[in-house]
């Protein structure tokens, strides 16, 4: 199996899924190009009709790819960073999460929209926020957080073929993160969590590029016996309920790590469901290891107190164990 | 422009049709038989016409919170229509919409739009998925006069004229945006001009003139078929009724706009100008017109028939078609 990058994981991805379906295209803002990357070589190999450059314009070619996609298209869609979902909030919370539901289930609406988020060092806060917690209140949207190259790709293929719309969250700190990733038809279910280290003492639920941090840590640790499962849910909704909840019920403690805010975040949602239907397995209070709850800094030494790093993720975790 | 008299029995009928829902609509409205905001398009029933009749059945249409004439105008059911909007279960969208966004994919409406200015990027993609599957189909994008100052407005006409989309842009500018009269909040006196912008053919329309209306979707419709791109058409227009259905009970006595304004565009009303041109050039008979009009009563009684005995949603439902 090659080992490649989670970049050309998702321009893998993106390669077989266009060449595999000719109702899929490309759009967004230099995509042609391929200014990170992941896109480039697509538009020589699927041409100018199917691979579009638009103009900076989020709002308009968002709302585009909802109308293309109820037109019987299958759009891929890109915003370079995460927050400029915001400019196109109408069309995604409004328009594509709901008019499936509102319409009686007559629209189908399969895109996915694909956006670099999280802190990669200086970006500031503009380019630099986790914002999936924003989407997850509203409901008609799937949301996937990848969490390495491997993943990337099968989930970022299943996402292509979902008939909803679907958010693919890339975190910009993981681009050149390699690992081996299979060649070919490698699909990974939306809903399906995994457990990517196994272990006793406690449970992490890491999110995207906390999931790498939280291994290192648990490396760390398991050298004093102290052997932490690292959950990755792999997509926040559908939420993998299940796998998070038996690894508690093994474990008996869960801490939660994640990249978001820590004020109505995923973190705080996946510890209201542990506390809902998990209370009777817990031996100590569920733990959240989250951003702060300021914008995401410029300077480094700012970014780095601001998003969790492996320091705080050691210190809760041995928390959690009274070790 | 001669369009044969089935063409403009067809326009007549529709315009009809349009002008009775929306007359009985407002008095259901007013009795409290249905539910929520409604907002009817008294007095704006050319523009829909006479866009939809420049419209094949395969072309796509979206549409706005005053959207039951573009709908009624591309041919919308009138049954499930009603029944939509007494939230019922036999209604297009199994009450899950109400009035504003009734879609029929099979009619190529992509939806009325509870947002203003929503509907220009969904009808740009829309136009983007001809492209992309290679068919010469065309969508026609309503919007009022308030949708022109939207951001959605600008980045949707510069996106289909860069792409040179077959897109058709119908502004219906009636004058008012909710309550706000168009000139205190609008740059411009004519929204057709905004058009020059983005390098495409705008056009100022009479929207009370069902026949100019066509001639000049037509030409629209044709451009954008033929791969050389979107226009802007201005429908200059009235809304007779209010923004919304009930709206004194809000407003108190504040009044917005001059009843004697009101009356001068009665005297330009849409139907009134169509019976007079075509029984003044004897190209139909007054019996013909008398014909539709008595039809369409009888199917206004049939639609409303349908929406009373057709059944509640089960709440059970509520948490159907959130996903496919």
């Amino acid at each position: 199996m090659p080992q490649i990058s989670f970049i050309q994981a998702i321009g893998q991805a993106l390669s077989e899924e266009m060449e595999r379906d000719p109702l899929t295209f490309l759009m967004g803002e230099d995509v042609v190009l391929g200014a990170f990357g992941a896109t480039r070589g697509l538009h020589e190999k699927f041409g100018p009709v199917r691979v579009r450059n638009t103009p900076i314009s989020e709002a308009g070619f968002v709302g585009a790819a909802v109308g293309a996609a109820m037109a019987g298209t299958r759009p891929i869609c890109e915003v370079e960073f995460a927050s400029f979902f915001y400019c196109a909030f109408d069309q995604i919370c409004n328009q594509a999460a709901k008019l499936r539901y509102m319409s009686g289930g007559q629209a189908r609406l399969p895109i996915t929209f694909r956006a670099v988020y999280g802190a990669m060092g200086g970006a500031a806060a503009q380019h630099s926020e986790t914002v999936y917690a924003q989407f997850l209140s509203v409901p008609g949207l799937k949301l996937v957080v990848p969490s390495g190259p491997s993943d990337m790709k099968g989930l970022l293929k299943s996402a292509i073929r979902d008939d909803n719309p679907v958010i693919v969250f890339e975190h910009g700190a993981l681009g050149w993160l390699r690992e081996d990733v299979p060649e070919g038809e490698h699909l990974v279910p939306l809903g399906k969590a995994a457990i990517k280290r196994a272990g006793d003492s406690i449970t992490a639920i890491a999110i995207g590029a906390m999931v790498p941090k939280t291994l290192k840590v648990a490396d760390k640790l398991s050298k004093e016996g102290i052997s932490v499962e690292i959950v990755d849910p792999r997509t926040l909704i559908p939420l993998d309920e299940d796998l998070i909840l038996s690894s508690i019920e093994k474990t008996n403690r869960a801490l939660i790590v994640d990249e978001g805010h820590l004020r109505g975040g995923a973190a705080a949602d996946i510890a209201a469901l542990i506390a809902d239907k998990g209370f009777d397995f817990l031996d100590a209070p569920i733990k959240r290891v989250t951003a702060l709850d300021v914008p995401i800094p410029f300077s480094p030494p700012l970014e780095k107190a601001a998003v969790p790093d492996e320091e705080r993720i050691e210190r809760a975790i041995r928390e959690l164990v009274g070790r | 422009m001669d369009l044969g008299k089935e063409m403009m029995l067809q326009m007549y009928r529709s315009m009809q049709r349009i002008r009775h829902f929306e007359a009985e609509i407002r008095d259901l409205a007013i009795a409290s038989e249905i539910p929520g905001f409604v907002h009817v398009s008294i007095g704006e029933e050319a523009s829909a016409t006479g866009v939809c009749a420049a419209l094949r059945k395969t072309d796509r249409i979206t549409s706005t919170h005053r959207g039951h004439g573009h709908l009624i105008a591309k041919g919308g059911d009138l049954k499930r229509m009603m029944a939509e909007i007494f939230g019922k279960r036999g209604g297009y969208c199994k009450g899950k919409g109400g009035s504003m966004h009734i879609v029929d994919f099979s009619l190529g409406i992509l939806g009325a739009n509870g947002i203003v200015g929503a509907g220009l990027p969904i009808a740009t993609g829309s136009a983007l998925a001809a492209v992309v599957t290679g068919r010469d189909d065309v969508t026609a994008c309503f919007f009022g006069d308030g949708a022109s100052n939207e951001g959605t407005f600008h980045e949707s006409l510069n996106l289909a004229a860069v792409w040179k989309l077959p897109v058709v842009f119908v502004c219906e500018n009636n004058g008012f945006g909710e309550f706000t009269p168009m000139q205190t909040v609008t740059a411009v006196k004519d929204i057709a001009v905004r058009a020059s912008a983005y390098g495409i053919p705008g056009q100022i329309v009479d929207g009370n003139d069902v026949f100019e209306v066509y001639r000049y979707a037509s030409e629209a419709v044709a451009r954008a078929r033929a791969g050389h791109g979107p226009t802007l058409l201005e429908c200059k227009t009235y809304r007779w009724e209010g923004h919304m259905v009930g709206e004194q009970a809000i407003l108190g006595h504040g009044s917005y706009r001059a009843e004697s304004e009101i009356e001068e565009w009665k005297q330009r009303c849409p139907i009134l100008r169509f019976e007079k041109f075509v029984l003044e050039g004897g190209k139909v008979s007054g019996a013909e017109l008398e014909r539709i009009r008595t039809e369409t009563a009888a199917e206004l009684k049939e639609a409303i028939a349908f929406a009373r005995s057709s059944p509640l949603p089960n709440p059970s439902e509520v948490s159907d078609d959130v996903f496919a």
